[in-house]
């Protein structure tokens, strides 16, 4: 076996670097991340000088320092006298209020139109196929500052709904009030509140009531351990049909554990429905939905419903009919047929998407600007960066807040695109 | 059996009868598809109701619209004048007076062939690709469009998008001259750094040198000039002229092998993904002055169309790389196998198919983009939206709304729409392709 080549030598040559691809992309990565570095250094650099330029420093110390101004819609309590952390807080949940109402009612009405597309109905249709078109190619901007004009412009003033010669009333048997401040809705207070906040009468002469964070955190709690249990019995109801064959009724348990618990608890709070009234210039009691919230809530939920009516569409004609035609073959009734055989089906294509749209919604929550919503943008990125002249911090923080939100979800989406995939070879 | 005939069975066949009226023509076309069943006849009707509803309020206001007027009062008076008094009237005089405006922003009204004239410019340039029927010289023009077009609206002297573009020659010669005579990997080197160099250090003088020679140039425009669609047009073009490749290669470094490049992309896509466009545009406003070198700031337009850019390649890229896994993995394999290096495969094999499967979600993230411009309006440019409350702050037309909003967003649905259709025909056009 003389005729054998010598193996190459294993020295290394320099030029290796480039020609040989064992040791070229360690030579393009060490380069990339010379040159990243270089540039994250100039722009740190960059800023440092800048700073030292103005006299500014970098801390987070204004976050502890009174704030100094109002904000219209608090979920928590807050007054002017709190820190810029504490408004900042409120404008976090204010966010995630507008956010979250805006998913569950984009949802709906996605479902709704998505299902009404498909429909036979010609009329039915083509009306649907305009909503959908007509939000999904104008700017969600134009739409929550349309909504915002309809509210602010063409509703009744509060004083028209006075005397005897009033140009409007009020709707859904007097407890609706849709004024161009906003809309009032009736509240549920608490006669008796454990909540510790001192109880009030909403109208003179009525049973004083009060509603706090607590009995509302012990009415969802009880709503919430209701669920749990409901499933208890539904894991209950699939093991004996495993055993024996036999489904037992279970329809009746449900709904007692659905309605009961919360209903006693209700009952135990003294839970009253407290109408909201005309007093002085403006309604009084009840929730007042401003008119800020209403425009991005309504704009927010038809713009991004659009959307989801196209996702849930493409969802249910992506399950093919012998899919239905199967499970009916097996006997299953169309209720389970739709639960077992085609939702589990058009939800691996629906959630996806649908979740990216959710995602969309709260991070367009952020146009809240245009209609001049407390959010987080003009809580921490608006008037606290104005008063304290901390563009770095505020912005770097509302940054994070929103960076956060993002890969938390999508996170959770990849988490339930992993538990679903198909099995494939 | 006997020859007498049976005189009861038919010899010819009968001619067909008519169907009956419920089954045919437009009866049966509104029971199959209106009345077919209780459901469907109420949400019939609850449409049209819904239908007559909202024609029956928006109808005459707008057929009655008025617009020859000057101003907010003077269309009051006329709708006043000739109304029957029931209905309200439309003032779409705003749109009549305010036309230029609307269109052209605070651009000087002489120059307003210099928009149009970029804007031709423009389709005429991205005519061959859109449409690849076209002959293929129009390509020199695609070339050319970019300076050109950057040239004609913000005027100034020739000399400096001259300049521009013979750096771009400085890099071509570089790297066909170091390919022959040194390397393949040196001529890539030299086609970056060479033209780098050469703008950072010699175009400008170039360019004021040339001028002082003979100067050549259009009156030059600012900025804080450019309003309404001619904004909305110029942020979004540009936005979505320059975002696709960096997207692409953006797309291509999140699937790369390079731990180092592919965490970069990663870190990069999912940062700007994460925050919204607003929140990018306050930090164009505020903060970008802290990241640069003391002293410099530049035009707050440039900025925002980098923001947008930066913005929308994010998502290019991550619409490419859901391109680039649909691929079979064959592909992959097969331009391996054929020993083409990383850049031949994927410009020749990987590239061209992933961007035809990615054509549909690139074109509605471009949409997406362009209605994003309205955005701008809250960092104190004049978009079509920030005209409109500019135009209802003046006393003429102080307290209009409707029209304002009804124009522009018709104007965006048309621009949109359009986009939409077109992305369905290619999707139509490249499936046909296939089978």
């Amino acid at each position: 076996m003389s005729t054998l080549t010598d193996p190459p030598k294993p020295g290394f040559r320099l030029s290796q670097l480039i020609y040989d691809t064992r040791y070229r992309s360690i030579t393009i990565q060490v380069i990339a991340l010379v040159l990243i570095v270089g540039a994250l250094w100039w722009l740190v650099n960059n800023t440092v000088n800048n700073l030292n330029a103005l006299g500014k420093d970098f801390n987070f110390g204004f976050l502890s320092s009174a704030a100094g101004y109002d904000i219209n819609q608090t979920l928590i309590e807050y007054n002017n006298q709190m820190s810029h952390g504490r408004a900042a807080m409120v404008g976090i949940l204010n966010t995630l209020l507008v956010a979250f109402m805006g998913c569950v009612s984009a949802l709906v009405i996605g479902v709704f139109v998505g299902v009404l597309r498909l429909s036979k109905n010609w009329v039915v249709s083509r009306l649907m196929a305009v909503y959908v078109e007509g939000f999904r190619n104008v700017p969600l901007l134009i739409w929550i500052l349309l909504i915002g004009a309809v509210m602010s412009e063409s509703m009744p003033q509060p004083r028209d709904f006075r005397g005897e010669d009033a140009t409007t009333s009020m709707i859904l048997g007097d407890s609706v009030a849709v004024t161009n401040r906003g809309i009032w809705i009736p509240r549920i207070g608490f006669t008796n509140s454990i909540s510790g906040e001192e109880a009030v009468a909403p109208i003179e002469g009525a049973t004083p009531v009060a509603s706090g964070g607590a009995d509302w955190l012990l009415v969802l709690g009880t709503f919430a351990l209701s669920l749990i249990a409901m499933r208890f019995v539904r894991m209950r109801a699939d093991k004996i049909q495993h055993a024996t064959g036999e489904r037992p009724k279970t329809w009746y348990q449900l709904m007692g554990l659905f309605f009961v618990p919360v209903g006693i608890v209700l009952f135990a709070l003294g839970a009253q429905i407290v109408t909201p009234y005309l007093k002085g210039f403006n309604f009084t009691e009840g929730t007042h939905l401003r008119n800020s919230l209403i425009a991005l809530w309504v704009a927010l939920s038809l713009y991004t419903g659009a959307f989801i009516a196209e996702i849930v569409r493409a969802g249910i004609l992506a399950v093919s009919k012998g899919q239905s035609e199967a499970a009916a073959a097996l006997g299953l009734r169309p209720n389970r047929t739709m639960n077992l055989v085609i939702l589990p089906q058009a939800l691996r294509v629906i959630i996806p998407p649908l979740i990216s749209q959710f995602l969309n919604l709260t991070k367009n929550s952020s146009l809240a600007i245009a209609v001049g919503y407390m959010d987080v943008r003009a809580t921490l990125g608006g008037i606290t960066i104005n008063q304290t002249g901390r563009e770095l911090e505020g912005m770097l923080l509302m940054g994070a807040f929103y960076l956060a939100l993002s890969l938390l979800i999508s996170g959770g989406m990849n988490y339930y695109n992993r538990s679903t995939q198909l099995a494939e070879r | 059996m006997s020859d007498t005939p049976v005189t009861y069975v038919r010899k010819e066949m009968l001619g067909q009868k008519a169907p009956p009226t419920s089954e045919v023509g437009p009866v049966r076309w509104v029971r199959e598809n209106l009345f077919s069943s209780p459901m469907n006849a109420f949400l019939t009707i609850l449409s049209l109701y819904a239908i007559y509803v909202v024609v029956s309020h928006v109808g005459p206001w707008l057929l009655n619209g008025i617009w020859d007027a000057e101003s907010l009062t003077e269309c009051r008076e006329i709708i006043a004048a000739t109304g029957d008094g029931h209905h309200s009237a439309a003032c779409f005089g705003v749109i009549s007076a305010r036309w230029h405006q609307l269109v052209f922003g605070y651009y000087p009204s002489e120059l307003y062939w210099r928009p149009i004239l970029a804007l031709v410019v423009f389709l005429v340039g991205i005519s061959p690709v859109m449409f690849p029927s076209l002959p293929r010289k129009l390509y020199i023009v695609t070339l050319a469009a970019p300076l050109l077009c950057f040239w004609l609206l913000w005027g100034g002297s020739i000399w400096f998008p001259v300049s521009i573009a013979l750096g771009f020659g400085v890099g071509v010669v570089a790297h066909k001259l170091l390919d022959e005579n040194v390397s393949a990997l040196a001529a890539i080197i030299g086609a970056i750094v060479l033209p780098l160099l050469f703008w950072l250090y010699l175009a400008g003088p170039i360019a004021s040198g040339l001028d002082s020679v003979i100067p050549l140039g259009i009156e030059f425009v600012p900025s804080r000039s450019f309003g309404g669609f001619m904004l909305s047009i110029v942020i979004g073009l540009s936005a979505i002229v320059i975002s696709l490749p960096l997207g692409i290669l953006l797309a291509l470094a999140r699937r790369s092998d390079l731990f180092i490049i592919k965490t970069c992309a990663v870190v990069f896509i999912e940062v700007i993904r994460g925050i919204p466009l607003i929140v990018w545009l306050f930090t164009a406003q505020l903060l970008l002055n802290y990241f640069l070198p003391p002293g410099s700031s530049f035009d707050l337009t440039l900025r925002v169309i980098i923001m947008v850019t930066l913005f929308a390649s994010a998502y290019i890229a991550e619409v490419i790389r859901g391109g680039l896994a649909a691929l079979p993995k064959g592909q992959y394999e097969g331009a391996d196998s054929l020993g083409l290096n990383y850049w031949q495969s994927m410009q020749l094999i990987i590239l061209p198919q992933a961007l035809k499967i990615s054509i549909p979600g690139i074109v509605n993230t471009f949409i997406g983009l362009f209605k994003d411009t309205t955005l701008v309006v809250f960092i104190g440019l004049f978009d079509p939206l920030g005209i409109a409350s500019a135009i209802r702050a003046t006393t003429e037309w102080n307290g209009i709304y409707w029209e304002l909003f009804l124009f522009i967003g018709i104007m965006f649905f048309i621009s949109c729409f359009s986009m939409g259709r077109y992305s369905l025909y290619l999707e139509k056009k490249l499936q046909r392709e296939h089978r």
